[in-house]
């Protein structure tokens, strides 16, 4: 389990970050918490890694009004523990606590996490959730912003080119009175979810204003399902999710694996996004009261 | 004796090295040394029709490329078939090297050797190897139906079919008033240490000697099989173990092809050779165990009282058998656990598949025939609507039974004799301890809240301390340092602390002045291995009786120096005194200089011994006819038969009534291994067995699809419980001493493993009220099962 054979830069800018990409064609190296593992396995044997762990001003946080950014070098810990940013969107830390353990979590970025676009990971699922975007500097597209429905485009395949940096994330926050939630059930504490979701339920006046959902390791990507229709209305103390459920069962496409069945995913998907949609109620209409 | 270190718990010696880093590991040594990668098949079943390796020459540090063609001698035979049975007709073992054929994934076909082991892969990833395709067979099912074979000369891919019976069984059955069938089967999983295998080997061309490390549960063996596969004297090969991460079964298979491999790329290279196992090659090359497939008929009366009971089984042993029958030889003897059918019947077939071979894994068949037997009970209960524990009851060997011969021949070729243990009054302690009797109140207010609750036990029998013997040396030094070296291997279980507190005892001194030495051939020759918990029952007798040798030398030499009688002396704190005047003393280290008449004078302690120091009976030798220099002594322990050790385990299960997860809420467990050396250790051994435990019955497996590739080869998808899966672990002990050994000892490293599948099955029935006959179960197959047994079909709680 020795990588082969790579060539190594570490680059002192974004700019020359993407020029190296470009000329040699390498990979970006963030955290290695995805990429070092499948190369030691030689699943991936990259000619050059272009290291990004020195490049400066990547590794902020900034909280403002309608939203939390983040840059490219921010550990999944170090968001997960940023008090302002659990203020503005607490959805944030409580689907960060579910990737992986303490230890990945030190070292794995979120952004890189995005840019792996795993289909059971959580912040891919987040920020599809939260309608947020990646900023990207490339050397053939240039410098945009990508919107999260934009960029997974399918497993493990981002809209990146492959001599593209992504620079930061945006998470949006919710408008008041949007409560929020992540459930996910995994076969060990920190593996990867048999199914996740993350939920956001927005309350006006103690009634459902709008709900939405997303779910990982049911599809090709993070399934974002808009259920407003099925319980927009309804008074906070009795809502029937049933609609919600059907909805989100017939726009999954779950499969079977070694750890779960392609029926119990689906199962699963139904349990636990009307748990997670009642916590994310709950967790409205506690702010509501508040 | 004084310091009384038996039966303490007495901290463990070897921690403050292993948990600071400072731990030796195989790895750790040999840091020039060339590396080794080797091309392992990547098909389950085929023949190898060319291997080139044209463009791998050009790889900058390869040193050169391994096949079959290159091996000479003995290594182009086959590898031994260790413990040969006479049942065991079609043994096959494999060559170092495939020879034309591979029977798995994973198996050997080129060893490169390069300057480390980045470029061995870079080059081993260049070797071409071409295959004609054979089909594979995979599982007990397709071995069964024997369309296809895995090796062509052998029929039925049956490799021994073999049986034993006590009474009558087909008979009793069939005479009794109640009659019943199971299909019971058990997965795959594997021992995975922490440090996978490993290999080091440096050979002295001017001396013609050769040095091999290896992570092993048995240094001695290892050295006679590579000095036999070399072809080179014995006494020029020395094994020594370091420090291992763990073996857990998988490293007492020997000798692997690396162990002979490397030590002959090592001479002909005339460089030290190294081979360190990644865990890919570790799922794919090493051993698995447990998977096994067994139908079962049993007859019993109206109080739950098993009456004939007749179990067939399939054994999956993968594509060879060096390992011979062990495993499935356990299963069918320990099924008995502590129960006594009149009439017992077990025939058992054991099978080629093209997966990888399989050999002892902590509980070594065990588990399967726990499972097997515990479902047969909670069956009977199930039936007559009786208390399980009370079923168990009727069906224990009771204490004035012993010892107990179930007619049958064990797994070291000696009659199953059990020696010892009280059942009636383990279980007595295990209720109590989980609160049998309480909880189908608790059960049913906590139904009544819509949680699913359930309760489960499974008692076993584990025939320990297998034999034929170890041995010890202990040695007290001038400095009065005792050191004890004993032949077997340790792996991290704590020997060093247990023996010490056996020596320490004996020899009347304290912890810290015992160094103790295992696995290094350079130091004692004559052993067996650590495997079978037998290592407290056959080298703690064996360094205790050791010990009681240079004791008694010790006091006698210190009769003569302080003009006193042997029986007037005890050894208290290092020193040799008048019991009641302890001012006449002479300190031990003193009594070792003076057992070793001098000429030299090396020291001040050495002028004590020396030849003009005035002691000398000038009419006598200075070594009496009989007597050797040195305060030392060498000793075996050979027993006649196993001692059997015993527990009971209870397990509170909650499931969820949704998402089908399946939650451990206690776990309890009842211990017998006889007298406890060290209560610490042995509760940690029991820590470990029971993590393994829920391990299998809960998230282990080998998947292997229909082709024959293992496809959770990694530790992603390979489940091992974290900590955060393992309960947390109550346990009480029971001491039955065995009357076997001198110390009363049985075997306590594999207990808690055994039971795990069978009491959480039993608890997971007890919670959803369908029965389970296949284990490791997850959240996923409980949610299928739930959908097989709708909800009115069920037994009413
Ligand atoms: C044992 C284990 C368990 C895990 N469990 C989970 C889990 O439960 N949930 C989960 O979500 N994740 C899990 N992970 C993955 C972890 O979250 C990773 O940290 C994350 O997926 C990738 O982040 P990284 O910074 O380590 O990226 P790297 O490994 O460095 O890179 C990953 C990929 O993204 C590319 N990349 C990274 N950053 C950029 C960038 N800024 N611009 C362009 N390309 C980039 C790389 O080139 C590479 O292709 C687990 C990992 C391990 C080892």
């Amino acid at each position: 389990m020795k990588p082969a054979p790579f060539d190594y830069h570490r680059p002192g800018s974004v700019a020359e970050a993407v020029e190296t990409l470009a000329a040699t064609g390498g990979k970006v190296l963030a955290g290695g918490q995805s990429l070092v593992p499948i190369m030691s396995m030689r699943l991936a044997a990259p000619v050059a890694l272009v290291d990004i762990n020195r490049l400066p001003g990547l590794s902020e946080i900034e909280v403002d009004g309608g939203r939390v950014r983040i840059g490219a070098l921010v550990r999944h810990r170090q968001l997960e523990q940023h008090e302002a940013a659990y203020a503005a969107n607490p959805l944030l830390r409580r689907a960060l606590s579910q990737v992986a353990h303490p230890t990945i979590r030190n070292r794995g970025t979120t952004v890189g996490s995005l840019v792996h676009a795993d289909p059971a990971a959580e912040m891919p699922a987040v920020l599809a959730l939260l309608d947020g975007s990646v900023g990207v500097v490339g050397k053939t597209a240039g410098e945009r912003t990508i919107a999260a429905a934009d960029f997974f485009v399918g497993p493990l395949e981002s809209a990146l080119q492959s001599d593209d940096l992504a620079v930061t994330a945006t998470f949006p926050t919710p408008p008041a009175g949007t409560g929020s939630s992540w459930i996910e059930l995994a076969r060990r504490h920190g593996d990867y979810a048999m199914v996740g979701v993350g939920a956001l339920v927005r309350l006006v006046d103690g009634a459902v204003e709008s709900a939405r959902v997303s779910l990982i390791s049911v599809g090709l990507t993070p399934v974002v399902v808009e259920v407003t229709e099925t319980c927009a209305g309804a008074p906070y103390d009795r809502v029937d999710w049933q609609a919600a459920q059907d909805a989100i069962v017939a726009a999954i496409e779950p499969e079977g694996d070694i750890h779960a069945s392609a029926q119990y995913r689906e199962h699963l998907a139904r349990v636990l996004s009307a748990r997670a949609l009642q916590q994310a109620l709950d967790d409205g209409a506690a702010k509501e009261a508040a | 004796m004084t310091t009384k270190l038996f039966g303490q718990r007495v901290p463990r010696v070897e921690d403050p090295r292993l948990v600071s880093g400072q731990g030796r590991y195989l790895d750790d040594l040999g840091h020039d040394a060339l590396a080794v990668a080797f091309v392992r098949s990547p098909h389950a079943h085929a023949r190898i029709t060319d291997i080139d390796v044209t463009a791998a020459l050009d790889v900058d540090g390869l040193v050169a490329i391994y096949t079959y063609d290159d091996l000479d001698g003995r290594m182009a035979e086959p590898l031994p078939l260790l413990i040969p049975h006479p049942t065991l007709t079609q043994g096959r073992t494999p060559y170092p090297l495939a020879n034309g054929e591979v029977n798995h994934v994973g198996e050997a076909i080129a060893m490169v050797v390069a300057t480390d082991r980045y470029v061995a892969e870079d080059a081993a990833g260049l070797i071409e190897v071409s295959y004609d395709f054979l089909p594979p067979v995979v599982g007990v099912e397709a071995a069964r139906e024997a369309v296809d074979l895995v090796h062509e000369d052998v029929p039925g891919n049956v490799a021994a079919t073999y049986m034993q019976e006590t009474g009558d069984a087909a008979a009793t059955i069939a005479a009794a008033a109640l009659r019943a069938r199971l299909q019971l089967s058990i997965e795959r999983s594997a021992s995975m240490p922490m440090e996978g295998k490993g290999v080091h080997a440096r050979w002295d061309d001017d001396d013609k000697s050769l040095l091999v490390n290896t992570s092993t549960q048995t240094s001695t063996s290892v050295r006679q099989a590579i000095a036999a596969k070399l072809s080179l004297p014995v006494d020029r090969v020395e094994v020594v173990t370091p420090d291992v991460g763990g073996g857990f079964g998988v490293k007492i298979m020997h000798p692997w092809p690396e162990e002979v491999l490397v030590p002959w790329a090592a001479i002909r290279l005339g460089a030290p050779v190294k081979w360190v196992e990644d865990r890919r090659e570790h799922f794919i090359s090493s051993a698995h165990e447990r998977g096994q497939l067994h139908e079962v008929e049993f007859g019993y009366d109206e109080d739950g009282v098993l009456l004939g009971l007749s179990v067939e089984f399939w054994h999956d042993h993968g594509a060879y058998t060096p390992y011979g029958l062990i495993v499935p030889i356990i299963t069918s003897t320990q099924l008995l656990g502590p129960y006594k059918p009149r009439a017992y019947r077990v025939e058992f077939h054991s099978l080629y598949t093209n997966t990888v071979i399989v050999t002892p894994y902590r509980g070594a068949g065990r588990p399967q025939g726990c499972f097997v037997m515990e479902r047969v009970m909670d069956y009977i209960a199930r039936d007559l609507d009786l208390d399980r524990a009370v079923v168990r009851e009727r069906n224990f060997i009771q204490p004035d039974e012993m010892p107990y011969d179930h007619g049958l021949i064990f797994q070291d070729g000696r009659p199953l004799i059990y020696d010892s243990g009280d059942f009636p009054a383990s279980m007595a302690m295990l209720k109590s301890l989980v609160g049998w009797d309480e909880f189908v109140a608790q059960r049913d207010a906590a139904r009544r809240e819509g949680r699913r609750v359930g309760i489960g036990l499974a008692c076993y029998v584990e025939g320990t301390g297998v034999g034929p013997y170890e041995g010890g040396h202990v040695r007290v030094e001038t400095d009065g340092t005792v050191v004890v070296s004993t032949g077997l291997t340790t792996q991290g279980q704590g020997h060093q602390t247990m023996l010490a507190q056996i020596v320490g005892d004996e020899l009347g001194v304290p912890v810290d002045r015992v160094r103790v030495t295992t696995g290094d051939t350079r130091r004692f020759k004559y052993a067996v291995g650590t495997f079978a918990s037998r290592t407290a029952v056959m080298s703690g007798s064996a360094v205790a009786l050791t010990a009681r040798k240079v004791r008694a030398k010790a006091l006698r030499i210190a009769a003569d120096a302080l003009e006193a009688s042997v029986d007037d002396l005890e050894i208290v704190d290092g020193r040799v005194q008048v019991k009641g005047s302890p001012s006449a003393q002479i300190d031990l280290s003193t009594v070792a200089v003076l057992s070793n008449p001098l000429r030299y004078a090396f020291d001040d302690a050495a002028r004590r011994a020396t030849q003009f120091a005035g002691r000398a009976d000038p009419t006598k030798p200075p070594v009496d006819p009989g007597d050797e220099p040195g305060l030392e002594g060498t000793d075996y322990y050979s027993p006649t038969q196993s001692t059997f050790a015993n527990g009971m385990h209870a397990v509170i299960v909650e499931t969820d009534p949704e998402t089908a997860e399946i939650k451990i809420l206690r776990y309890c467990v009842v211990h017998d291994c006889g007298t406890v050396i060290n209560p610490m250790i042995v509760e940690g051994q029991v820590h470990g067995g029971v993590a393994q435990g829920v391990g299998g019955a809960l998230y282990e497996r080998m998947e292997y699809d229909a082709s024959g590739q293992l496809v959770n080869a990694s530790f992603m998808d390979f489940l091992m419980p974290y900590a955060s899966e393992v309960p947390s672990i109550e346990i009480d002990h029971l001491q039955t001493p065995s009357p076997l050994n001198p110390l009363g000892v049985k075997g306590a490293g594999e207990a808690g493993v055994i039971p795990g599948s069978a009491a959480i099955a039993s608890a997971i029935e007890d919670a959803e009220g369908f029965p389970i006959t296949a284990m490791p179960i997850s959240p996923s197959e409980l949610f299928a099962l739930r959908a097989e047994h709708p909800a009115p079909s069920r037994r009413a709680p």
